[in-house]
């Protein structure tokens, strides 16, 4: 028998109490988790996603959404831009590496983009099995969606027109997969790759069968004679630090193209964001203060019952530190307890999220990494837990024997 | 082994207790008589080091027990003196066997035989018992065990009896003896019981004169 042991017992005698006020506080920490999670984790995914891309341009629009539709590919593309004048760009001094994209369809919900070899390296992506595209409609997917769709090299399919499923199909030309690639925790999980080309292809009109068994450009921009193709996006390198001044201006100033900086945008989006996890964030300390207030009273309602236990115990030899450290104890059991519940539930909640959100922004975060910031929910709640306690404690600590057990 | 010496103590001003002094041996029994409000339960109280007295002394042995201070005092009282209530007084969340040995650990005594005791009384089969589960004479006993389990050298027992009828109170009174003897400790009971007054030789009565 000890303190810890004693606690514990009178704990476990209220049962329904016990649990409820568990649940209560762990239900306010498990938000404060999923907070936590989803901060360092989307903040840290959206951050790395963008590594390397000092500027987006494409057609006129929202930046924001040009940076999400073509780095995250999670918003719709904002248009489209002539080839002519991407590839007058990729000419300007400023730029030292310049990755074309053409976007619009999918097939099955994920995202079929038609870009070259470059777009790969960027990620640095590694092929686990087969090898790159190299002619017109081959594609190499990524690897949830060869996990998700049950593709396999050799795998042939249309794509539909349009960002999301049930749109119309492009039944011309299937796609023939060539290879997969490895898992990289990064947007590429979730696309399919293939050349320009191919996406021009699928939506031509008449079908020229010489260029399309002709090899593919795997850097840079298609040479091509035909005025009338366009892209939806170019991503861009920086040459110098200069440009970082003068190229957006360039661009939204003198030419009909638009030009996003993600650094820039993902700033404007987690500030936007930030009214919503401040909101959560406070509904979620609300609901912590009224658990700790339901341990202070359930706790301060049993004192009254309890003094005789009290009274007995110091006549059994307990001193006054003990009774109080006996009642801060309990507080402190309840709120551990109802601390590992919290972070359970909350990672819990977050792969919940994430398995009914698999294509969406939140896609590839991990519900079960845990982070060193979780072990600060473990403080908070003991602290909780000390403070519900404290005024219960003092109270044990002055009841006079003497006059207890003579009532 | 026991003395108490001068003690006087009043809850107001009007209200004050003419307290005899008590010296007790080894082994000693005595019953302290006297109608409600005479002020037994007080005397009980202050000689069980839990009510100081506004002056006097209490030895117990060497120790005086009103010079220890604090913790101390809560020590030397879990160690050396057993204290039985009129109620129970059990505590509820614990079993028979965590009650004794809640006792043990409050008073930072060594482990006892606490099977041996539970048979003396007759309640080992209700080791493992909660306390709602148990008669009134059977909780009644079990206090007796909580108050012998770290042998004391002292032996309290306020109004023991009260709430049990004939056979109940006669083998309380015989087990509170026995179990004194056994431990050859010093057994105050302090009732207004008269079915208690033919099992002491050695009676006081407290109250106003």
């Amino acid at each position: 028998m000890n303190i810890f042991k004693l606690s514990w017992k009178y704990l476990i005698f209220k049962p329904l109490n016990t649990t409820l006020n568990i649940l209560l506080l762990a239900l306010g920490l498990s938000v404060i988790t999923v907070l936590l999670l989803m901060q360092n984790q989307f903040e840290s995914k959206m951050t790395r996603g963008a590594e390397g891309v000092d500027l987006v341009v494409g057609a006129k629009g929202s930046p924001l959404q040009l940076v999400l539709s073509s780095v995250y590919h999670i918003d719709f593309p904002t248009g489209n831009i002539s080839l002519k004048d991407a590839r007058g760009l990729t000419r300007n001094r400023l730029v030292k590496a310049a990755i074309p994209m053409g976007l619009g369809d999918n097939y099955e919900g994920f995202r079929i983009v038609g870009t070259n070899h470059d777009y790969l390296d960027l990620y640095k992506a590694e092929l686990s099995e087969g090898s790159l595209w190299t002619k017109p409609f081959e594609v190499v997917l990524g690897h949830e969606v060869a996990k998700k769709l049950n593709l396999k090299l050799g795998s042939e399919f249309a794509g539909s027109h349009g960002i999301a499923t049930a749109s119309h199909d492009h039944d011309e030309h299937d796609y023939v997969v060539v290879g997969i690639l490895e898992e990289s925790g990064n947007v590429l999980d979730n696309l399919v790759l293939t050349s320009l080309e191919s996406v021009w292809y699928s939506h031509a009109e008449d079908h020229d069968h010489a260029s399309m068994e002709a090899d593919v450009i795997t850097s840079g921009l298609p040479e091509t004679d035909d005025e009338g193709l366009e892209i939806t996006t170019m991503l861009i390198q920086y040459r110098n630090p200069m440009a970082a001044i003068q190229l957006p201006r360039f661009i939204n100033s003198r030419t009909n193209m638009h030009a996003a900086s993600p650094a820039f945008e993902l700033n404007r989006l987690f500030e936007l964001l930030g009214v919503g996890v401040t909101m959560v964030q406070g509904l979620a300390i609300a609901i912590i203060i009224i658990a700790g207030l339901s341990i202070f009273i359930a706790l301060y309602n049993s004192m009254k019952e309890r003094k005789y236990d009290l009274a007995v115990m110091r006549t059994l030899g307990a001193s006054r530190g003990q009774l109080f450290f006996h009642i801060v104890l309990e507080g402190i059991i309840l709120t551990f307890i109802s601390a590992c519940v919290g972070v359970l539930l909350g990672h819990f909640f977050v792969h919940v999220l994430v398995s009914l959100n698999e294509q969406g922004a939140i896609a590839g975060i991990s519900a079960w990494t845990f982070i060193e910031e979780e072990l600060y929910i473990w403080a908070y709640a003991v602290g909780v837990g000390i403070v519900a306690s404290i005024i219960p404690a003092w109270n044990a600590y002055r009841t006079g024997i003497a006059t207890q057990l003579t009532k | 082994m026991l003395h108490t010496r001068n003690i006087r103590f009043q809850y107001n001003s009007q209200n004050s207790f003419q307290i005899p002094d008590v010296n007790l041996a080894k082994g000693e029994n005595l019953l302290i008589l006297g109608h409600s409000g005479s002020g037994k339960t007080t005397l009980l109280n202050i000689i069980g080091g839990l009510l100081e007295p506004h002056s006097g002394d209490v030895r117990l042995g060497s120790t005086e027990l009103y010079k220890l201070k604090g913790a101390e005092l809560d020590k030397f009282r879990g160690k050396n003196i057993g204290m039985i209530f009129q109620k129970p007084h059990i505590l509820a969340p614990l079993t028979v066997k965590e009650n004794l040995e809640l006792a043990n650990y409050l008073a930072g005594a060594k482990p006892y035989n606490i099977d041996g005791i539970l048979e003396d009384l007759n309640i080992l089969d209700k080791k493992n018992s909660k306390i709602s589960q148990l008669s009134e004479g059977e909780a009644q006993r079990v206090s007796i065990a909580r108050a012998l389990v770290n042998q004391p050298q002292v032996i309290l027992a306020d109004e023991p009896t009260a709430s049990l009828d004939d056979v109940n109170a006669e083998r309380v009174i015989q087990l509170l003896k026995g179990q004194a003897q056994k431990l050859n400790a010093i057994l105050v009971v302090v009732t207004h019981d008269q079915r208690v007054k033919n099992h002491f030789k050695n009676q006081i009565t407290v109250g106003k004169q």
